[in-house]
């Protein structure tokens, strides 16, 4: 568990965080939403310890990262795997020597050990036989993969996602995010996924933090989400009208006022019709509000 | 008020080296590496600049050289002390500071910019001492080497080429190569190599390590880092010779 407790960050006159408290739970996915410039990359490098903070705490399971000794600091960081946005994968290393990198580095395992744990959490993300390519050699979809593969060999305690499905189609998307949500079941890991991708919110929001400007605005799970009633929060994630229907859409399926068995062929080539229950668009225009 | 700013964070850059490695088998893996990058990678270059410029040197010390009454062996002298103080040491640094300290700067201002840098912090890793340190050391071992072979082929490029013009014999060159020399002038010139060495590979790491922004800035950052340690070779060629010789 991470606790964050009154987080403060300033870059000269300009206050990007301003007291920022919230709770990212074990073996959840804890996502950061925001639009641009709300203070999300800057809170998520406040935790991984990449920015000092000007005030507050920031405790991993009792160890406060602010004043930690520089020793205790190290040995935390080598419990934390960090996909970047990017991947950040060392392009002169090919996929094995990247996510052979941290064990070369932290442990004394043999060759043979390191290659099969390396095997391991290539299986893992599903990109056997990839071994000897290097980053410049294969799909974003895989950078990421190998990313999640170099983040977790370790096994850390916490995993930091900045925007994994940055650049990437939406099904390769939804298989990033069930991949990391499944390893963050898997080890009961505290994941903390910074995104402003919808599929991500819905599909794997079990803790979202919603920042606007530096600040807390929001916290909830994705089915509060669908009943939330802030304005500023369903701007931001039901930006478009496709989307403002969906949530209408999604309202009424988990009121029971609407059957939907995510088969919506039957309706549309006119075999099945769409079950109204209690159709009353009177009732609609309440949930909206 | 800037400089003492850029000062300061390079000192900080310095001190921050000094920590105990995570794992010396890998920070040894990474000195040999950057050594090969740096000594082997700049070989052809430093061979081809040095047989040219002893030729180069062997040919005008002769055309001014025009009196009978000095012997043919002075154009040896001259040669060999022009390339063993001057040529070799800083000639060759320069060269390299535009080889090697924009190789430099650029793979770590690619590694800034591509967020590997912080992904080794995130690693906790020490990446001054990782990224930074076998850099320097890896100068520090192969570039005074550089210097000395440029000596060694300065010179003998100086020789064949006065050979071959027919400016001056071998065994006459080889005669004023020995008269008068003072070995002090190698030690003075291999000191030269390890105090450039240290300016070219500190200076293009700084410069490489604090890129902020995206391509354009690694391309500027790595002018920059050939510029500054242009100027700080001729300043530090200067104090060296005014104190020292």
């Amino acid at each position: 568990m991470i606790e964050i407790k009154d987080v403060r960050k300033s870059f000269g006159d300009k206050e990007i965080l301003k007291g920022v408290n919230a709770v990212m739970e074990t073996g959840k996915t804890n996502l950061i939403i925001g639009t641009s410039g709300s203070g999300k990359t800057v809170l998520q490098k406040c935790l991984v310890g990449l920015y000092e903070v000007d005030a507050g705490q920031i405790i991993f399971d009792g160890r406060d990262l602010t004043t930690m000794a520089q020793e205790d600091r190290k040995e935390l960081r080598q419990q934390i795997g960090m996909l970047f946005q990017g991947s950040a994968l060392f392009d002169s290393m090919t996929v094995e020597k990247n996510i052979r990198f941290p064990l070369d580095m932290f442990t004394n395992w043999s060759s043979a050990k390191k290659l099969a744990r390396v095997n391991d959490v290539l299986a893992r993300v599903e990109l056997e036989g990839v071994n000897k390519r290097f980053p410049a050699e294969i799909s974003g979809g895989m950078m990421k993969r190998v990313g999640i593969a170099r983040a977790i060999v370790l096994n850390p305690k916490y995993l930091f996602c900045d925007e994994p499905n940055s650049g990437l189609d939406p099904q390769t998307s939804l298989v990033i995010d069930k991949l990391i949500h499944d390893i963050t079941v898997e080890n009961n890991m505290t994941t903390i996924i910074n995104t402003h991708d919808m599929n991500s919110v819905m599909e794997i929001g079990e803790n979202i933090l919603y920042l606007s400007q530096g600040e807390k605005e929001w916290e909830g799970n994705s089915h509060d989400l669908i009943f939330s009633t802030h304005d500023k929060l369903n701007d931001f994630i039901f930006a478009s009208a496709f989307l403002k229907d969906a949530k209408d859409m999604r309202t009424l399926e988990l009121r029971g006022i609407v059957d939907n068995d995510r088969n919506m062929g039957d309706i549309l080539d006119g075999t099945e019709d769409l079950v109204m229950k209690n159709a009353d668009f009177t009732d609609n225009k309440q949930v909206n509000q | 008020m800037k400089f003492f700013t850029i000062l300061g964070s390079y000192l900080k850059m310095i001190k921050g080296m000094f920590t105990k490695a995570e794992n010396a088998k890998m920070y040894w893996k990474e000195l040999m590496t950057q050594s090969v990058e740096i000594g082997y990678g700049a070989l052809g270059i430093v061979c081809i600049i040095s047989i040219f410029m002893g030729a180069v040197s062997t040919i005008q010390t002769a055309y001014q050289l025009t009196s009978p009454l000095v012997p043919k062996e002075t154009i040896a002298q001259v040669v060999r002390d022009t390339v063993i103080l001057e040529f070799a040491p800083t000639l060759v640094c320069i060269v390299l500071a535009g080889v090697i300290g924009s190789k430099i700067a650029g793979e770590l201002g690619n590694m800034r910019v591509s967020e590997q840098i912080d992904a080794l912090e995130i690693m906790g890793i020490n990446t001054k001492s990782y990224l930074i340190a076998p850099k320097i050391l890896g100068a520090l071992i192969t570039i005074p080497l550089l210097v000395v072979l440029a000596m060694v082929l300065g010179i003998y490029g100086g020789r064949l080429a006065g050979s071959l013009a027919g400016i001056i014999a071998t065994d006459t060159f080889d005669r004023g190569l020995i008269s008068n020399f003072t070995p002090k002038n190698v030690w003075f010139s291999i000191l030269k190599g390890y105090t450039f060495a240290f300016i070219i590979s500190s200076i293009s790491a700084f410069y490489g390590y604090n890129v902020k922004g995206g391509a354009l800035e690694i391309g500027r950052a790595s002018t920059t880092a050939v510029i500054v340690s242009c100027v700080l070779i001729l300043i530090a060629d200067f104090v060296l010779s005014f104190f020292l010789l």
